[in-house]
């Protein structure tokens, strides 16, 4: 029963701080995207630019753990390149056949590694702050690609009057409470380009977030494509099925 | 039991030793049925048929699911990523659940409308209400499984309710977590009762199926069909239009589930479950927000509560109030005192039908946002009329309201309407 009571005095407390939270946190502008509609596929080369951006930034403290580097031929890398990024990374295997643990260079088959060995380990890392995952971000937050790319963006350098964030903090405007551990990770130029596309903070912030886009929903161009040819399908027999229904109750009366 | 002519040796052998096809044909085919059914019928067939999609593509997704704490959630990302095909199945399933609901409710606010309850269906109307019971339980487990943080926090809240019971509160949700907070030993038990209950529901639904079967069905006038004019076979005449109807539903269901999937769900269910950091904000779906209002309206100063206040905490009442706003509908055809059956009859009772289904919508809103300021009392308003609807205004429009006169038979009616139906 007391921890019962605990339990709903942190749901009140709760209740009254996300309510304070999300009244004064405004929602992040709605932005174009490639995939969205139900045609909207991911711009390959976002996609290319946006991998680059999370090995570059992100992956220095974010974990992808649903991902595995075989996934990047879905979308364009070939069969050597992904070897060639999974064999950056030393992954930890055994036991051998002596009982030893080994190092080994990435597989293909291997999932993303991560930068930290542990939750503890990211926290000690990071200020005591713990990075999400971000496999499934966009998809874990209200209108994610919005959200993601307005967290990207909404760093502000001087928090407003008033505002005083303890060290370590950054201020964000659309971060729920505005005060976020992550420092500002992107910034024009932060990340080198080979494709000629002009290395802003908006546009790198456009092609993380249709990377993540991707990482959250793998299946989405398959399940448009799919969808389409299916609701053809089923309309036209709705309509034949229509027609049956008149003709065959056509005789009552 | 009707004629039937088998050629087929095998047939024949089979049909004089368990006549099964005989039975069949007379409950599927020549089954006469009222010929004015209009759409809002079609809603029965459509529930028994996303009851098999989602009996189906729950079995398929058990044979990948982990039932762990460490591995239920990765289980189901592998499920939408590595089996083929997985996340259209998983897709299925989740956006099933939403349309069963969506469909069951429609089912049962057409009965309501048509007085579909009333004498001689209060068996079948009550084991419908037994169905809803046993697919919210459903529901609510298969929900569970997903091991997100709506998921864990859900069922956290859920099976606290239990705690209220007096004096053997505590056992029961220990029993139900099977420990001390909900983890590992919960999940097992919910996967098993998530697998099991499905076909208790089947079970129910052909008792339903059977108790239908006798009476047969209602229809928009609420006349009993007298002579062989008011009905029609079954076949052909139901199996299209419930198939059309099917067809029109699986455009509506496949739009969400290829286009919109996660439309229903809640962000937070794709974080993994963490038992030390609470959501912001906790909410069950959609299907069960009215009830989870009409839990939260009991507050200690509710005017609903102070009368029972010496009696048990608000938080009791709460719980006994949102398990009564579903039996409730138990003791409907004993509440309801009218004489004529279809609402279109009785000259007041749609004004407050529609205020009710009103009010259910409005439960909804306020049991999807934070009870603060006005949505508090709000919320409590919304409550007490939603019972109030119940034990005050309908026995009372039955007793007060005189009904306008009830066509005679079915074909009476539509040879005076001109060929309506």
């Amino acid at each position: 029963m007391r921890k019962l009571l605990l339990s709903a005095a942190a749901a009140m407390m709760l209740f009254s701080g996300s309510a304070f939270a999300a009244g004064d946190t405004p929602k992040a502008p709605a932005q174009k995207w490639s995939f969205s509609g139900i045609f909207g596929t991911y711009d390959r080369a976002q996609l290319r630019r946006g991998f680059l951006v999370y090995k570059d930034v992100c992956a220095a403290c974010h974990s992808l753990n649903l991902v595995a580097y075989r996934n990047l031929m879905d979308i364009g890398f070939s069969e050597a390149e992904v070897k060639s990024i999974a064999a950056d990374q030393d992954f930890k295997d055994g036991p051998n056949d002596e009982g030893e643990m080994f190092e080994r260079k990435g597989k293909p088959s291997d999932r993303f590694k991560a930068p930290f060995e542990n939750e503890n380990a990211a926290r000690a890392g990071n200020g005591g702050a713990h990075p999400p995952d971000l496999s499934l971000m966009a998809k874990a937050r209200l209108r994610g690609p919005d959200y993601i790319f307005g967290l990207m963006t909404g760093y502000k350098k001087n928090p407003p009057k008033g505002v005083t964030l303890p060290d370590g903090m950054s201020y964000n405007t659309y971060f729920p409470g505005h005060q976020i551990a992550m420092a500002p990770p992107l910034s024009d130029e932060a990340v080198e380009y080979k494709d000629g596309t002009k290395p802003t903070l908006d546009q790198h912030a456009r092609d993380i977030t249709t990377f993540l886009a991707w990482t959250a929903s793998p299946e989405m161009e398959e399940r448009k494509r799919m969808g389409i040819k299916v609701l053809l399908f089923l309309l036209v027999l709705t309509g034949m099925l229509f027609a049956l229904k008149k003709r065959i109750w056509s005789d009552l009366h | 039991m009707s004629d039937i002519n088998l050629k087929n040796p095998v047939l024949k052998w089979i049909e004089y030793r368990l006549p099964i096809f005989a039975f069949m044909k007379h409950e599927t085919v020549d089954y006469p049925t009222p010929k004015n059914l209009n759409y809002w019928w079609n809603f029965g067939s459509l529930a028994g048929i996303i009851l098999v999609v989602m009996i189906v593509t729950g079995i398929v997704l058990a044979m990948h699911y982990t039932a762990h704490v460490d591995m239920a959630f990765g289980s189901v990302e592998r499920i939408m990523r590595d089996v083929n095909y997985g996340w259209l199945i998983r897709y299925l399933h989740m956006n099933g659940a939403s349309m069963f609901f969506l469909i069951v409710y429609i089912h049962m606010f057409r009965g309501l409308y048509y007085g579909s309850y009333k004498a001689p269906r209060e068996l079948l109307w009550m084991i419908g209400v037994a169905i809803l019971l046993a697919m919210m339980a459903t529901a609510f487990m298969g929900y569970v499984l997903v091991w997100g943080q709506m998921s864990f926090w859900g069922a956290t809240v859920i099976t606290n309710l239990f705690s209220a019971i007096p004096l053997v509160g505590d056992a029961i949700v220990t029993l139900l977590w099977g420990g001390f907070t909900v983890d590992n030993p919960t999940l097992n038990r919910f996967f098993s009762l998530h697998y099991l209950l499905p076909f208790v529901i089947i079970g129910l639904v052909f008792v339903h199926l059977w108790a239908l079967h006798v009476h047969r069905s209602n229809n928009p006038l609420g006349v009993e069909t007298k002579t062989d004019g008011d009905s029609i076979p079954f076949h052909p005449y139901y199996t299209i239009k419930d198939t059309f109807g099917l067809a029109v539903f699986f455009v509506f269901y496949l739009s969400f589930v290829f286009f919109a999937p996660d439309f229903f769900g809640e962000p937070d269910n794709y974080i993994e479950a963490n038992p030390l950091v609470t959501p912001a904000h906790i909410v069950p779906e959609w299907y069960l927000l009215p009830f989870y209002a009409i839990l939260r309206a009991f507050t200690a100063d509710f005017f609903l509560y102070l009368p029972v206040s010496w009696l048990m905490s608000a938080k009791l009442a709460g719980v006994i109030a949102m398990f009564m706003s579903i039996l409730v509908l138990m003791l409907l055809p004993w509440l309801d005192t009218s004489k004529v059956r279809s609402g279109k009859f009785r000259p007041y009772f749609p004004y407050f039908f529609w205020i009710f289904v009103a009010d259910c919508f409005f439960l909804g809103y306020i049991g999807a946002t934070t009870p603060e300021g006005w949505r508090i009392i709000g919320g409590q308003l919304g409550t007490a009329y939603y019972f109030g609807h119940f034990f005050i205004i309908t026995p009372l429009l039955g007793w007060l309201e005189t009904p306008l006169p009830v066509p005679e038979s079915i074909s009476a009616a539509v040879t005076k309407e001109g060929g309506e139906g």
